[in-house]
């Protein structure tokens, strides 16, 4: 069988006319993207667009409701997935502001994730030795402090400290597709650096992204194959790489300005 | 030591300035309570037969209740047949037809502070003038029908609007509620009557001024107002009384109704005569205070500032019945020499997504107890109910008693209630940083106190919120040497 | 016929073999005791301390009333009040609350009471342990009595077990009087792991002297109905106390605590810190009163009461008091009853934490700040489990748990 133009994997994730609203308030007024194997996506827009709507929507918070269209990832309905199976399905998040969640320790939290995907996929759960083993593997490739790994999720993490922590449960779970929403945001140029440069080192030719962000910056970094401009709840332009450049530089009004005269 | 004893009675005795009398002839009925003083006092007032149905069924349930007992709170014996149920200090003409208001009583209300007439009035405020059982005069009456607003006293208005009294009086504290409540349904004198019709925001705050006058009598206030759709109301009361040796009581009730998407502030600056250093004599404030938030998107309000009275027994309450319906409770209680102040708040939460906040400052000097008494209770219906309470006290001296009961009885798992409470005394290093200034420490106190209280007074209109500052100073002036 | 005329009858049908089976310090008060309940009977809902319970419906069934003798295994520390090798007179009833009829109830019928007794500037280097195993082939009423002495300068652990086994109902009341002289350290558990079949009614009274830390915790695992009441009196100054608790309770299980820390002298420090968690149909109460008298100046004391519903039909009533009566003090205390957080429940769940296991780990959490404070590790570590387990459904071992449906 011929391979495909857009790559072996076929369409890995494809929405399809997405309505959402949050509080009664409607916020996605239909989208349509198509993300294949190995692409990275980038998702650029203003304050209040519908960006981190987009994202919550795709790992399935309950705080988002879906009215009109569908998701499907690798040729399975999302929508009729809760959020953990979403997550086993090799979807992951990097939140906009990672939760604190006091009393229960980084390790306890892992390893309850990583065997919950395991049972999933009708593997065995991993013995003590071995779980704390990847860890400190992994902790070492996105170079984590150790102590981190000691206290409770996120509580009196850093800023820098809370996005890094990310990447490395990003490692702990190996996803084959992977959400960074804002992972930029409060994050100095080097913090920066050191979270792209952990998530380039993870990423395989397979895995593929969004990538949610205000600015050129993290895309430095991050190379997006393709960028998609959302307004008011549509995407409203697709481009390559030269687009986010063209943002960075003259900002949003001449895609409005474009849209004005349609 | 008899040197700060000296001081502090030349305060007290100084201290509360609308201790004077009014001389003005005043028809008072005989002392005692039973069936026919009620059938007097509702023949005094023409009222219809409903009426006074209303009070004798009340009265028969009063009788078979006993006094309150509970916590802190240990109510002098009262005499209930050696008090006046009704006293009427304007005059009268042939045909029992009220005339023209006497001058005492204009210039009683002057000294209060209470212009009666609108030429001198303070900007927009309207005020309903009561003294002893009788409301004296209300102002700017004609100027508010422009709007369909009714503002008069609830003797008018059982006969201008007896429907709308008919229906709404008892809906809300019914005279099975309590004790006093009981008593005040039979016995009750004047108060204020309110209604804003629908979709209506009323231009001016009104108020009600209730001054207690002639000896061994009760006050039983009335209050009853009714805030339609859509409309908006800011309501203010104020007390004072002449110091007498004996004890007087004040029993009332105030009744609230709030509707769909309307608001109503309801603000206190309780100021009655306190008693004596000695704890002679003074006020028992016995009241019960509640709104029925019916409507959807509803708000009530509650502030109260609290120095006067030997005994306050008071809890203005909420329940939120209409989904999203919002309710505050503002709270500022001084207590001083022998005082006692057992005030807090109820709030029933019964509608979904109800949101009720609480912030209780207590602030005990002399001899004076004071507490917090509490209940928020969230109904099982009442998903996502949100309420937050914080109540501080402010111990000044080391007679004085500061407590905190409050209750939580949550029976829905999707409420969040936080209650968080603190008590301690002045802080030593704000007083001596004053002191370094060269303020005296008398001073002092009344500004950290004032600073204290500072969240409770900002949410009252800007007219009460200088008057209530001036009189927490000034209660609590001699308490720190 | 309300219940208190069963006892009144039992009393005077058996009063004169439980004297016989029993010793001359618990008879000499035994008669005064009985009048007390005679005359104040069990208290009613409207008795504030008992709003929450309704006590009269525990102690309506019949039960078999247990006289049989405490087993105590020789130890260097505890015995039998009956074989006390000094005289424990000036100890014995003299803090229990007579006029609470429950306390005066386990007076009277009590025949038999445990000791544990630390003598002076003695360390009781390893935790005492008591186990109390209920079983029985027929309902039963079990009145314990207890007795702790730690004299001057005496350190002691002491862990108390409850159990309960076999498909019976059991009542159990129990005072214990806690006496820690000057400078003595206690650190004193009770666990309560019994059956959805017993009720409990624990009266603890801790008279604390000079220079003392006292720990009390209360931790009901798994049980039916419990109410434990724990009044600790500060009588000398520079002493410390925390009264801990932890409740879980699912079913229709319910767990009242109501404690009282009186501050009768000056600077003295109380801490409290109670966590409940109430899931299904079960009802969760806590009353917690600091009471700062006229003279205990610089008081410290700070209370704080949490609460988690974790299901509709769940109860919780909570009241946290504060009486205070001296100036130069710092109480504060808190109260919350709150639902799961539900951004760190999907946080968990984007991770692939299945949503279940999620709010076992966060229930787990929330427990957690009270069993960390607990200083016996070995202990801890078993306790951490035991909670795990706990919310697991992995405890129970009857008919009303998840497990077993």
């Amino acid at each position: 069988m011929a391979t495909p133009f857009w790559g072996s994997g076929g369409f890995m994730l494809e929405i399809k006319n997405l309505h959402a609203t949050v509080n009664g308030k409607e916020i996605l007024k239909g989208i349509d993207l198509t993300i294949n194997d190995g692409e990275i996506h980038a998702v650029m827009g203003t304050n209040g667009a519908g960006k981190s709507t987009l994202s919550n929507v795709i790992v399935g918070n309950p705080a988002y409701e879906v009215t009109e269209g569908s998701i499907t990832f690798n040729g399975k309905d999302l929508l009729a997935m809760k959020p953990e199976e979403r997550a086993h399905e090799g979807i992951f998040m990097s939140f906009q502001t990672p939760i604190e969640i006091p009393g229960v320790s980084m390790t306890n939290f892992m390893r309850a994730a990583v065997n919950a995907r395991r049972q999933a996929k009708g593997e065995e759960p991993l013995k003590s030795t071995d779980f704390l083993k990847i860890m400190r593997e992994k902790r070492k490739l996105v170079e984590i402090d150790q102590k981190l790994m000691n206290r409770s999720v996120n509580e009196g993490f850093s800023g820098g400290e809370k996005k890094r922590n990310e990447i490395f449960q990003m490692a702990m779970l190996e996803p084959t597709f992977c959400i960074l929403d804002e992972t930029d945001s409060g994050l100095d140029v080097d913090a920066l650096r050191i979270v792209a440069e952990g998530f380039n080192k993870l990423r395989t030719s397979e895995t593929s992204a969004m990538v949610i962000t205000h600015y050129q910056r993290l895309l430095d970094y991050i190379k997006p194959d393709i960028v998609h401009v959302l307004i008011d709840g549509k995407i409203v332009k697709t481009g390559g790489p030269d687009l986010a450049l063209k943002i960075e530089n003259e900002g949003f009004d001449w895609i409005k300005a474009e849209l004005a005269s349609i | 030591m008899s040197e700060q004893n000296q001081f502090v009675r030349e305060v007290a005795e100084k201290k509360y300035e609308f201790g004077f009398t009014t001389d003005v002839q005043t028809e008072i009925i005989d002392k005692g309570l039973n069936e026919d003083v009620i059938r007097t006092i509702s023949a005094k007032k023409g009222e219809p037969e409903w009426l006074l149905e209303f009070r004798l069924e009340a009265y028969r349930y009063w009788l078979t209740q006993e006094q309150p007992t509970w916590g802190h709170l240990t109510l002098p014996e009262i005499d209930y047949q050696a008090i006046s149920y009704y006293a009427d200090p304007t005059k009268k003409s042939a045909d029992g037809e009220k005339k023209e208001l006497d001058p005492e009583l204009v210039k009683t209300f002057d000294k209060l502070g209470i212009p009666l007439e609108e030429r001198l009035a303070l900007s927009g405020m309207a005020v309903d003038a009561v003294m002893d059982s009788v409301s004296v005069k209300t102002t700017f009456k004609e100027k508010l029908a422009e709007k369909n607003i009714i503002f008069c006293s609830i003797s008018e208005a059982v006969k201008e609007y007896p429907d709308l009294v008919r229906q709404y009086l008892g809906s809300v504290v019914p005279y099975r509620d309590n004790y006093f409540a009981a008593l005040n349904s039979a016995v009750f004198s004047d108060g204020s009557f309110v209604y804003i019709p629908q979709g209506t925001r009323c231009p001016m705050e009104l108020s009600t001024y209730f001054r207690i006058n002639a000896r061994n009598t009760g006050q039983f206030e009335r209050t009853l107002i009714i805030c339609d759709e859509g409309s908006y109301v800011s309501y203010l009361e104020g007390c004072t009384a002449p110091m007498r040796d004996e004890n007087q009581l004040h029993a009332a009730i105030v009744e609230i109704v709030v509707m769909d998407n309307a608001e109503v502030k309801y603000s206190t600056v309780q100021n009655w005569y306190p008693g004596d250093e000695n704890g002679k004599g003074g006020v028992l404030n016995l009241v019960t205070k509640r709104g029925h938030l019916r409507g959807v998107n509803s708000k009530l309000s509650w502030t109260q500032v609290e120095t006067g009275s030997a005994i306050t027994w008071k809890y203005p309450s909420c329940i939120l019945q209409g989904d999203n319906s919002q309710a505050e409770f503002y709270s500022v209680a001084v207590t001083n020499n022998h005082q006692v102040a057992d005030t807090g708040t109820k709030m029933i939460h019964i509608g979904k997504n109800t949101r009720s906040t609480i912030i209780s400052k207590g602030i005990s000097a002399g001899k004076s107890q004071n507490s917090y008494r509490g209940l928020v209770k969230v109904g099982t219906k009442a998903d996502g109910a949100r309420n937050y309470s914080s109540c501080d006290s402010l111990l000044l001296g080391s007679e004085c008693g500061a407590h905190t009961f409050p209750y939580m009885d949550i029976h829905n798992n999707t409420a969040t209630v936080e209650h968080e409470a603190t008590t301690s005394k002045i802080n030593e290093d704000q007083l001596f940083y004053c002191n370094q200034r060269g303020i005296s420490t008398e001073e002092a106190v009344g500004l950290i106190v004032n600073g204290y209280a500072k969240d409770v007074i900002n949410k009252l209109p800007m007219e009460f919120a200088v008057e209530a500052q001036k009189l927490l100073s000034v209660s609590l002036e001699g308490t720190v040497g | 016929m309300k219940s208190e005329q069963q006892y009144i009858e039992l009393y005077g049908e058996v009063s004169n073999l439980i004297k016989q089976k029993s010793c001359d310090i618990m008879n000499n008060v035994r008669d005064a005791a009985f009048a007390s309940f005679e005359k104040v009977g069990f208290p009613s809902k409207k008795v504030e301390r008992y709003k929450y319970t309704d006590v009269d419906a525990y102690f309506a069934p019949n039960y078999g009333v247990s006289l049989n003798t405490l087993e105590v295994k020789p130890s260097k520390y505890i015995f039998r009040l009956a074989e006390s090798p000094i005289d424990l007179s000036a100890y014995y009833n003299t803090i229990a609350d007579n006029n609470d009829g429950i306390t005066a109830l386990n007076t009277a019928i009590a025949h038999d009471a445990l000791v544990i007794y630390v003598p002076r500037n003695t360390r009781a280097e390893d935790p005492i342990q008591v186990d109390n195993w209920l079983r029985g082939n027929t309902s039963t009423m079990v009145n314990r009595r207890v007795l702790v002495i730690l004299e001057q300068g005496a350190e002691a652990t002491i862990i108390m077990n409850d159990h309960a086994e076999d498909k019976q109902r059991f009542l159990t009341t129990q005072v214990m009087e806690i006496f820690c002289k000057d400078n003595s350290h206690l650190d004193i558990y009770e666990i309560e792991e019994t059956t959805p079949l017993c009720s409990r009614f624990s009266n603890v009274y801790i008279n604390v002297e000079r220079d003392c830390t006292v720990k009390h915790n209360s931790i009901t695992l798994y049980n039916g109905q419990t109410r434990n009441l724990c009044d600790v009196v500060l009588k000398g100054e520079n002493s410390e106390v925390t009264l801990n608790g932890c409740a879980i309770a699912g079913g229709s299980q319910r767990i009242d605590n109501n404690t009282l820390i009186d501050h009768r002298v000056p600077n003295c420090t109380s801490n409290e810190l109670y966590k409940y968690v109430v899931d299904d149909k079960s009802v969760g109460a806590f009353a917690g009163k600091i009471l700062v008298e006229k003279d205990a100046q610089k008081t410290v004391s700070h209370e704080t009461n949490s609460n988690l519903c974790a299901s509709a039909d769940a109860r919780m009533f909570t009241q946290p008091m504060l009486e205070i009566y001296a100036d130069d003090v710092k109480c504060a205390h808190g109260s919350t009853v709150g639902v799961m957080d539900e951004t760190a429940l999907f946080y968990m769940r984007q991770r692939g934490v299945p949503e279940e296991e999620a709010r076992m780990l966060l229930k787990n959490a929330f427990m957690g700040q009270v069993i960390d404070q607990i200083q016996l590790q070995p202990l801890r570590d078993k306790l951490f489990v035991k909670v795990e387990k706990r919310f697991r459904g992995e405890l129970e071992k009857c008919d009303d748990c998840r497990l077993c449906k």
